[in-house]
């Protein structure tokens, strides 16, 4: 039952005194009209500042529903989970989501007005230090001179950009992230993590990350928590902070993609089967 | 790899800065003009209307169908004495007045209905209760509720406003994207501000259908009602100018009512309510 936690423990030898996101045991079910159906299964983790943390499974095992419940939309049906300390139970502007979806931007509002909506909605800041703040961010992801545009009028990449200033500019404690480049095309999304790690660098945000890309988790994360299939249950928790978009491809690369492929469809036995594993985009060089 | 018999050449070219042809050109000036619908749909109207004038002429009888320019003068003298113009303006004000409160009701009503389950029953049970029930089926008990007078007339405007307006409403509340829906409450948004701030401007396509179908309604039932029984407080609307003009046989002069409550739904329609789509859900993308 503990295993999972011995996994975390090892990987992080002095303990910090206490998480950022403490993810405790965690069993999350959701209910369709006929029954109530298991998506994760007792899961903890727990991420510190300014981590890259990964959340790595394949599609069906509860990694998104994680993130919901991290985010308060959905209360766990056993254990907890901790936002330094504070037991979440409920959404709120502390943790901003840039979702997948490109609807996730108002269309009745401009990129500048998207940026300050969550400002203003959560009165953090008044009109015109929201305003100032928005054209920072906007500086930053590099969509200044769109300031004034619609959200119809951008392109998918850009619209990722609003989404991501708009959750940096809110300064929350921690951002999380679901598959947010996954509606993009390739090339498009590998700019898109060369972006966001630049932010990380200047900006030094926590970051919980949720994709189904092996390679993605590589590139973006420091460290990349696997979930089994369905019902999610922790499977391992891997280091990948030596990795960024410059080693796509390298043999250590490829090592570690092979190996988190191998934990997360179980080929034990046959480590070096002969036909090359499908990562998504994984040859497109850089 | 296994290579085809035939292989063609690579090549390369230097592409020299496109000169020799313009990248835009204007269209012909004919087809700028035909891009204008309301060119397009002025062009209509005088097709109708010298089709009216030609079988008017035909059947050469005033009684029953007096010609376009017959009307045309009928509506000039009715405009020019102010009779007219006072007739639109009292039934204006009533339908404003039945409008605006059946707006407020209906919003009232879609409110309660996406925040509990009481609501949603509510709203569904009396929708599917009384958005089939013509609202001038109501007039006589009207009459018999609150007399010979406006609050008749606002009565039964509002019920031909209120149930098409919160079918339409609901409707495009729960057609929101559950994303926005999820970003609106990550940023702190509950309850009024909710509403407010995601759900009616993300469901203003919607609600505009809503207040153009209500518009006509109300129009039509006013329009009836005031058929039935125009005078309130010795003062009648325009379907009472109608319906004297009739009883005293001055066809081309109900020819001349009915023209202005068509140009009134045409007005409203065509200003109000594309203005309107205009500067929201067409300027967003919402909506072509």
């Amino acid at each position: 039952m503990n295993a999972p936690l011995q996994g975390h423990a090892a990987s992080n030898p002095v303990a910090s005194t206490q998480a950022l996101l403490a993810v405790d045991n965690v069993s999350l079910e959701y209910r369709t009209p006929q029954r109530v159906v298991r998506a994760t299964h007792q899961v903890s983790f727990e991420i510190d500042p300014a981590d890259r943390f990964v959340l790595l499974g394949p599609s069906g095992c509860g990694k998104s529903t994680l993130l919901k419940a991290a985010a308060g939309f959905i209360a766990p049906s056993e254990g907890e989970i901790r936002l330094q300390g504070q037991r979440v139970d409920g959404p709120g502007p502390d943790r901003i989501v840039v979702f997948q979806e490109f609807d996730q931007l108002p269309p009745w509002k401009t990129v500048k007005q998207n940026v300050m909506f969550p400002l203003l909605a959560s009165r953090t800041l008044n009109k015109k230090d929201a305003e100032e703040r928005a054209l920072h961010y906007l500086e930053k992801v590099g969509l200044a001179a769109f300031a004034d545009a619609y959200p119809h009028t951008l392109s998918g990449g850009m619209k990722a950009r609003v989404a991501i200033a708009r959750a940096l500019a809110m300064q929350p404690k921690i951002l999380l992230m679901d598959e947010p480049f996954a509606a993009l095309d390739a090339l498009t999304r590998r700019k898109m993590q060369e972006e966001l790690l630049l932010l990380w660098e200047e900006v030094r945000f926590t970051l919980l990350f949720v994709t189904h890309s092996i390679e993605e988790a590589l590139v973006v994360g420091n460290r990349i928590l696997l979930l089994s299939p369905h019902p999610g249950r922790v499977r391992a928790e891997v280091h990948s902070h030596q990795y960024d978009l410059q080693s796509l491809g390298g043999v250590a690369f490829q090592e570690s993609a092979r190996r988190i492929h191998r934990l997360l469809f179980d080929e034990g036995q046959s480590p070096e089967t002969e036909r090359d594993h499908d990562f998504n985009d994984i040859r497109i060089a850089y | 790899m296994s290579q085809p018999s035939s292989v063609r050449q690579e090549f390369e070219t230097v592409l020299e800065p496109l000169t020799s042809v313009p990248l835009e050109r204007e269209l012909p000036l004919a087809q700028r003009l035909w891009q204008q619908g309301w060119l397009r749909k002025s062009l209509i109207l005088i097709l109708l209307a010298i089709l009216w004038e030609v079988i008017a002429r035909v059947q050469n009888n005033d009684l029953l169908l007096p010609s376009f320019l017959q009307t045309g003068h009928a509506l000039y003298d009715g405009l020019l004495s102010g009779e007219l113009l006072g007739k639109v303006w009292i039934s204006l004000v009533v339908l404003i007045k039945g409008y605006l409160i059946g707006i407020v009701l209906a919003f009232a009503l879609t409110t309660l209905a996406v925040s509990t389950q009481f609501g949603r029953d509510l709203l569904s049970t009396l929708t599917s209760m009384f958005n089939p029930l013509p609202a001038i089926a109501l007039l006589p008990l009207a009459l018999l509720w609150f007399g010979l007078g406006q609050n008749s007339l606002i009565f039964v405007l509002v019920h031909s406003v209120l149930w098409a307006l919160a079918l339409n409403t609901y409707a495009g509340f729960l057609g929101v994207s559950e994303t926005l829906r999820m970003a609106g409450r990550n940023y702190g948004l509950k309850g009024m501000r909710f509403v407010l701030f995601i759900l009616i401007p993300a469901a203003l396509p919607s609600i505009l259908a809503g207040l153009k179908i209500g518009w006509a309604f109300a129009w039509r039932t006013l329009i009836a009602a005031e058929l039935v029984f125009g005078a309130t407080s010795g003062k009648g609307g325009l379907g009472w100018y109608i319906f004297q003009n009739r009883n005293e046989l001055y066809t081309d002069k109900v020819f001349a009512g009915l023209a202005v409550v068509i140009l009134i739904g045409l007005l409203v329609e065509n200003l109000v309510f594309d203005t309107l789509e205009r500067v929201t859900v067409k300027r967003w993308g919402m909506q072509r």
